[in-house]
């Protein structure tokens, strides 16, 4: 890692011994206690630590948990209540796991639309960016896989329905899909052979993920960090190390994040899940309403607003492939958000035109997270269009028009100024 | 005696060793893939083809019966006068699939053009429709309804409203006598 040099001088002769052949302390010193950090941070900058406590929270307890889980089709649904009944402390470790999921989500989206707000997807960091949204792909195939594993109901018919996706390519190729969903499934139907991979990758994918946090973090670590004012760091006033005001912040931002979470895993641990996943697993019986878990509901409105047709466009025979482009196409166009905003300002603080567009994208996530939960009938649907249109419209229109018709407000012209009023650098 | 350099623009017995055991190892890594990839695909022990016999006898007009045929249900039912007609009076260029088979006729055998049989199993995401038991849901066209996205199948297991892109399967089966049929 580079960005930063660390003045990190071994004292003892073992630090010296050890420095002279693996540096790793000389660069912890100088990544993560003298880095320099934007003084003016606010809260929302606590969310990438509380996103490292969760990966390794759930790390920490579906390591456990798989000591006493059975991915079979026949054991997997007793498995998990033998965890919760019988497991000492079992109950206590499944709630942090499955309440975990949720929390890790909650944390991920705060994450993603501060980065959208400050505008910390633009230049110069494009690579962390993307990097973000490899990471979100990666969590959201680990949690949809993982859901799969309690083998109840809605296990079995999200991961039908998920699965099922990959058949829309039967319109491109006659027969590729079809190929592809039976290569995943191991069989005509999802069954047990499906749940024993699917707990394979389960294990397997969040080390990937580490792997790619890891890349996100030095990436991070050669821009340096946005900040609340989207400006660059200028002058040594502008930033104070990072230990320990930035890793003091984080500690707070944490704590309440844990009341949170701690509140869901002893009060409310089923209150995010469905209860029809306490009943097993019937393959013949598909339950009346397949929703999927909260935190992929805005993904899957956007999947079912596309039937026979959109808006009055009709689609034929396309309506199932364009659905699953467009779902995918939702999170993928994330990766061309930094060369679709025009605006060579980062803060929607100084955007006064942008600030309202993020304020509509942020409740057109809301309102089609409320609309998948709902069944895909009438006036929902219509809905359902008329949301996915503007979700689309955000990046695809107004991000670049914007950027070219709003004029910012005037920028302060440091971070110090912007913290103690202009002038105070020179004091400073 | 020529000197290395004069020949440095020209293809040399080294660029072809090179190229030549690059190649070799690309080649060799690619197959030794293969065997990853096919793991996953259906075993022998899926693909064994079992076939299962239903005895109709016992379904009445206007019931329907699922039974279970590779790990997958299969929808029969008895149709009434009433539903074969309404199969067979649409306009076939109106179906959303309207191939070859589309016609109500080619959906049955001859001569028991009362007994639909189906793969249950919606072509948009592959939930199993509604329609099945008494008081099922089924849909506008009196056939099938998928709740999970709502699509919408007729009395010949044709999609006519909703997202899924083609008609329900017919699995492969056959008359033994004429209330006992085999599937598969």
């Amino acid at each position: 890692m580079s960005g930063h040099s660390s003045s990190y001088e071994p004292t003892s002769r073992w630090g010296k011994w050890w420095d002279e052949r693996l540096p790793i302390m000389r660069m912890m010193h100088g990544q993560f206690v003298e880095f320099p950090t934007p003084r003016n941070l606010n809260y929302l900058w606590t969310f990438g630590g509380i996103l490292m406590l969760c990966l390794v929270a759930q790390i920490v307890t579906g390591v456990v948990l798989a000591m006493h889980y059975q991915p079979s089709d026949v054991a997997a649904f007793d498995a998990i209540e033998h965890i919760r009944r019988n497991v000492n402390y079992g109950w206590m470790i499944r709630n942090f796991h499955a309440v975990g999921a949720s929390m890790f989500f909650i944390a991920v989206y705060i994450h993603i639309f501060r980065g959208l707000y400050y505008g910390s997807y633009k230049a110069p960091r494009e690579i962390l960016w993307i990097l973000g949204v490899v990471i979100l792909l990666l969590m959201m195939a680990t949690a949809f896989m993982g859901y799969v594993l309690p083998w109840g109901q809605m296990s079995f018919w999200g991961a039908t329905v998920i699965t099922n996706l990959f058949s829309a390519l039967d319109t491109v190729w006659s027969g590729l899909g079809t190929a592809i969903v039976e290569w995943l499934w191991g069989g005509y139907s999802v069954s047990g052979v499906t749940l024993n991979r699917f707990f394979s990758l389960h294990y397997l994918l969040p080390f990937v993920l580490t792997g790619v946090v890891i890349l996100h973090v030095w990436a991070l670590h050669i821009t340096g960090q946005n900040n609340p004012d989207g400006l660059d760091l200028k002058q040594p006033s502008d930033s104070v190390p990072m230990h320990p005001y930035a890793t003091a912040k984080d500690f707070v931002g944490m704590f309440a994040f844990l009341i949170l979470f701690a509140w869901f895993v002893f009060f409310l641990p089923d209150y995010l899940g469905h209860p029809d996943n306490y009943t097993e697993a019937n393959p013949l019986v598909t339950p009346p309403h397949i929703v999927p878990e909260w935190y992929f509901l805005p993904f899957y409105a956007i999947l079912r607003a596309f039937t026979g047709s959109f808006l009055g466009i009709p689609l034929g025979g396309f309506a199932k492939l364009m659905g699953v482009i467009a779902m995918f196409g939702s999170i993928l166009v994330l990766v061309f958000a930094p060369w679709l905003d025009t605006s060579r300002v980062r803060s929607a603080k100084y955007r006064p035109i942008f600030k309202w567009a993020f304020w509509v994208f942020a409740f057109t996530c809301l309102a089609l997270g409320y609309l998948g939960s709902l069944p895909a009938e009438g006036v929902y649907v219509f809905w359902a269009q008329i949301f996915t249109v503007i979700y689309f419209a955000f990046f695809l229109i107004a991000m670049p028009i914007i950027g070219l018709i709003e004029t910012p407000k005037p920028l302060p012209r440091s971070i110090t100024d912007a913290v103690l009023g202009s002038g105070a650098a020179a004091k400073a | 005696m020529a000197s290395h350099a004069d020949h440095a623009d020209e293809a040399n017995r080294r660029d072809f060793l090179v190229i030549a055991g690059n190649a070799f190892a690309a080649v060799g890594a690619a197959s030794l893939l293969w065997p990853f990839i096919q793991q996953m695909n259906p075993d022998s022990s899926a693909k064994a083809l079992a076939s299962t016999d239903v005895d109709l006898s016992h379904v009445k007009e206007g019931q329907a019966i699922t039974v279970m045929w590779r790990g997958k249900p299969v929808f029969i039912r008895n149709r009434t006068k009433k539903e074969i007609e309404e199969a067979r009076s649409v306009d076939l260029a109106k179906l959303p699939d309207d191939g070859p088979e589309a016609a109500d006729e080619k959906r049955v055998k001859p001569g028991h053009d009362n007994w639909l049989i189906l793969i249950g199993i919606c072509t948009h995401l592959g939930c199993i429709p509604k329609g099945q038991s008494m008081g099922d849901a089924k849909g506008d066209y009196d056939g099938w309804f998928c709740p999970c996205h709502g699509s919408h199948y007729d009395t010949s297991g044709r999609i006519r409203k909703g997202p899924a892109p083609h008609n329900l399967a017919v699995p492969p089966y056959e008359f033994v006598s004429d209330t006992k049929i085999k599937i598969g």
